[in-house]
């Protein structure tokens, strides 16, 4: 049974944040052309859009370069869904790994996440930046991750798990009550109103 | 600072996203190659004042190389363009030409 880094941690600030609950991801690369019709078949989801997130319930494609996809599946449906994909691609040139303990899921929810994400990344997190159904590979302080937003109030962030404590860590700071910045929250809109 | 229009991912990449990968369209000697060649290919580099040629790579971002064009005293940027190509592409070379229409390649 695999560990997960952040089991158990919560800070309440401006955001709570938190270990998202553990899921199954899958490394998925090969071009569009040749890997888009498995993808359809076997997870039921057509190739994201550049940048972007296509999702059905809680089973997800994230754009991660031209020619690499993550996978998130609920716990347990990895393995299964990377033998499904192997099958039906072992004709074609393509990549298909079970990559689930690589990296770790954070979740972010409350009026604050852009306040708090504009403070550790160079990414452009406004609304029109970071739209719902976006996914954003940058650097979280001094690490890699990809952002996306679940709705406007909840964001979830993907790191390695070795940094997983840290990107937690500098979140936390950055979300610390007294510092407040209130630019993209509601009460932020009304005072540049 | 650096920002660069990755024309894999669209995305607008903040230098610190970003890796250096010196001079761009460098052709390498092969092994029958004189000294002389390869020696100018591994040494003899142009530094220009202006108009320059680059590699980078989206290090934090989606992976992949691409070249950009930037002035080197302004940091004014050009255009970016995707790896897969042995020479700048027509419409970076106009954009320069617009820009500084004394350079010459």
């Amino acid at each position: 049974m695999p560990e997960y880094p952040l089991e158990g941690r919560r800070f309440d600030g401006l955001v709570r944040l938190e270990s998202a609950e553990p899921r199954g991801m899958i490394a998925l690369r090969g071009t569009p052309e040749e890997l888009s019709s498995a993808l359809e078949e076997s997870v039921g989801l057509a190739w994201p859009a550049t940048g972007e997130a296509a999702w059905t319930g809680e089973v997800g494609a994230l754009w991660m370069a031209p020619d690499e996809l993550l996978l998130l599946v609920p716990q347990g449906q990895a393995q299964d869904l990377v033998e499904r994909l192997g099958r039906s691609l072992a004709d074609r040139h393509h990549l298909v790994a079970d990559v689930s303990d690589m990296r770790t899921l954070l979740r972010m929810s409350g009026s604050g996440c852009r306040d708090v994400l504009a403070k550790v990344t160079p990414a452009d997190v406004s609304p029109a930046g970071l739209s719902i159904g976006r996914v954003r590979r940058s650097r979280v302080g001094q690490v890699a991750a990809a952002i996306w937003l679940r709705d406007g109030e909840t964001a979830e962030i993907a790191c390695f798990r070795s940094v997983a404590h840290y990107v937690f860590d500098l979140l936390a700071d950055a979300a610390h009550p007294e510092a407040r910045v209130d630019y993209w929250t509601p009460q932020g809109a009304d005072a540049q109103a | 600072m650096l920002t660069l229009r990755c024309p894999c991912c669209g995305v607008l990449a903040d230098e610190t996203e970003l890796a250096p990968g010196g001079t761009a369209h460098l052709r390498r000697e092969g092994p029958e190659a004189s000294d002389e060649a390869f020696e100018a290919y591994m040494f003899l580099r142009d530094n220009p004042r202006g108009v320059h040629f680059e590699r980078w790579r989206h290090a934090f971002g989606c992976g992949k190389w691409f070249h950009a064009a930037r002035c080197t005293v302004t940091n004014e940027v050009f255009g970016t363009y995707p790896a897969q190509t042995a020479a700048p592409p027509e419409e970076v070379l106009e954009a320069i030409r617009r820009r500084r229409p004394e350079w010459e390649r």
